[in-house]
């Protein structure tokens, strides 16, 4: 009895904390997405019901950060996932330097991300931007593109430089999964006369399943809370093209005022978010345990 | 059949030497070309800057970029405020997660199945869901343009890593330990300080890591709650880096400005990449 009150005192105040910062701020969007509160009522909150997921239903521009968060987050977290799965598959084998290529291999994802979104927007740079001048130097365009002018390109280049700043995180979690797989078990598939691609499938596949799903569950939350890299870089341009969820909920509440419509977007973003990982998690645990 | 195999045998492993090599050389050249091209962008005279086609290696070093950070903008304050603000919620953290995960770890909470699970969803939660809930209370609070306003957020938002890497530490010490300081009468508050804490400190290195990278590089919070200049923090200042017009972007100071941002990060990835590497897999899988 003691004990159980000396450990709850132990948790309350990162309890406290945790309250105060994560789940205020979401049960208060439930609350305040009811109330419009915005320059029409001068800021002061006024009960207006569903009006605000109504306003979201036909909200053109909701719904285009919608896809852009989903293409987004889609194309970046596969690709980070082929790289991330070879590059440490690479980083297990035994070569002269592997402590320092492991070293190296981290650095982008210890980097600030609204720092190297500056320097891939520099990279990416119209005029002097070092993209074009490999390519024009490769002979593969004539004239400097307008990486990020371009809608569909803009999106390319974000892409590129989320692939290049959060691959080593997936490359990290995978290759301490590959180290636990044991030795022993290629050697005996090998005698088994498995190719090496069927030792890739069958075992260290299935064996590293735990280490996928959940690099993957960080990864998506994350890609579809993408902010920073495209505050920076585009910030959500041209026209729209590569705005986010969260750079329109920002816009929302920090360019027009609109609190009561900002938090409605908060709630819906919120939803698809847990929901899309609770069906995940869910389906992954059914498949393990079948 | 013997001397046909032979050598069609060392040349696969040639050749899988050769695609190692290669991989290696494309990851090596993936991983430092950004940061490489950035430190030479920083060093160059704007003339070979805005060169067409580009100057690669810099015709004359120049660390003018450099300077004009220190001298015409305060940028020693923002690394002063970035370090300030990053070790201040780090050992908050250290000091308010340890506790609870120790009591995570041993002491057989009722519902502590629901905390986990609940402090390992709040870690999936985007900044950008979060940033107008804690305006409010930054602003009911009073603590706009403080740098409490940075520095209780980065400690609730490095919370759930803390307390799930140091809960998987515990959980490895040996329990006869605490059993044997119990039999020896220490209440569960001193047995921690005395005996727990001093077998805890590589750990809590491994977890300061973690959190000071974190708070370093946080962004939409540092955006938002904190507009006076000379309280900003490096990653916000240097995005608005900006020049008089459209036209005059001061690409060479934006170039130094993240070279010096994040040269902290790279001494500590040089440094404690195992401890990075531990923290990271404790936090994410084990957790």
């Amino acid at each position: 009895m003691n004990n159980q009150r000396t450990g709850w005192i132990l948790l309350f105040p990162a309890l406290l904390l945790l309250f105060l910062i994560f789940l205020y701020p979401i049960t208060r969007a439930f609350g305040l997405s009811l109330f419009t509160e915005n320059l029409g009522t001068q800021l002061q909150p006024v009960f207006s019901g569903l009006a605000n997921y109504q306003r979201m239903l036909g909200d053109g521009r909701f719904w285009q950060s919608m896809s852009n968060t989903a293409i987004f987050t889609i194309v970046s977290v596969a690709l980070e996932l082929v790289l991330g799965l070879s590059i440490a598959l690479v980083l297990n084998q035994s070569f002269f330097g592997r402590g320092i290529v492991r070293t190296i291999a981290i650095i982008p994802w210890a980097l600030p991300t609204s720092i190297m979104g500056l320097a891939w927007a520099w990279i990416f740079n119209d005029r002097f931007g070092v993209a074009n001048d490999i390519l024009q130097r490769l002979g593969l365009i004539e004239t400097g593109i307008n990486w990020l002018g371009e809608p569909g390109l803009a999106m390319v280049a974000i892409i590129i430089a989320d692939v290049w700043k959060t691959t080593p995180f997936i490359s990290i979690i995978l290759l301490a999964g590959l180290q636990s797989i044991s030795r022993d078990l290629y050697e005996a598939h090998k005698i088994d006369g498995a190719k090496p691609w069927q030792s890739f499938s069958q075992i260290t596949l299935p064996l590293l399943m735990p280490q996928i799903m959940i690099s993957l569950l960080f990864r998506f939350a994350q890609a579809f809370g993408i902010f920073d890299l495209v505050q920076v870089m585009t910030g959500g341009g041209p026209a729209g093209s590569t705005e986010t969820v969260s750079i329109y909920i920002y816009s929302t509440v920090m360019r027009y005022l609109d609190f009561g419509y900002g938090a409605a977007l908060v709630v819906a973003t919120f939803m698809i978010l847990i929901t899309t990982v609770a069906l995940v998690a869910w389906l992954f645990n059914r498949t393990k345990w079948a | 059949m013997i001397l046909e195999q032979t050598p069609d045998k060392s040349r696969k492993i040639s050749w899988s030497y050769i695609l190692l090599g290669i991989s290696i050389v494309t990851i090596i050249l993936f991983t430092l070309a950004p940061i490489l091209w950035q430190v030479l962008t920083s060093v160059k005279t704007n003339e070979d800057i805005s060169a067409i086609p580009n100057v690669y290696l810099p015709h004359k070093i120049t660390l003018q970029h450099y300077l004009e950070l220190f001298e015409r903008r305060p940028f020693w304050l923002y690394i002063f405020n970035s370090a300030l603000v990053s070790i201040v919620s780090t050992i908050l953290c250290l000091l308010l997660g340890s506790p609870a995960a120790y009591a995570l770890a041993r002491m057989k909470l009722r519902g502590e199945t629901i905390i986990l699970v609940l402090i390992a969803v709040v870690t999936l939660f985007p900044y950008a869901l979060l940033f107008l809930g804690v305006l409010e209370i930054i602003k009911n609070l009073g603590l706009g343009n403080n740098y409490l306003a940075l520095i209780i957020p980065y400690t609730a938002i490095n919370m759930p890593l803390t307390i799930l890497v140091m809960r998987s530490f515990f959980r490895q010490l040996p329990q006869d330990l605490e059993d044997a300081a119990k039999i020896d009468g220490y209440k569960t508050i001193s047995m921690l300080t005395a005996i727990i804490l001093p077998m805890t400190l590589p750990a809590l290195v491994t977890t300061g890591i973690l959190t000071f990278i974190f708070a370093w590089n946080e962004y939409i919070f540092a955006l938002t709650f904190i507009t006076e200049e000379t309280m900003k923090t490096v990653p916000v200042a240097t995005a608005q880096l900006g020049g008089a017009s459209l036209f005059d972007i001061p690409y060479g100071a934006i170039a130094a400005a993240t070279i010096l941002g994040t040269i902290p990060l790279v001494i500590l990835v040089l440094i404690f990449q195992r401890r990075i590497v531990q923290g990271l897999t404790a936090g994410a899988v084990k957790g």
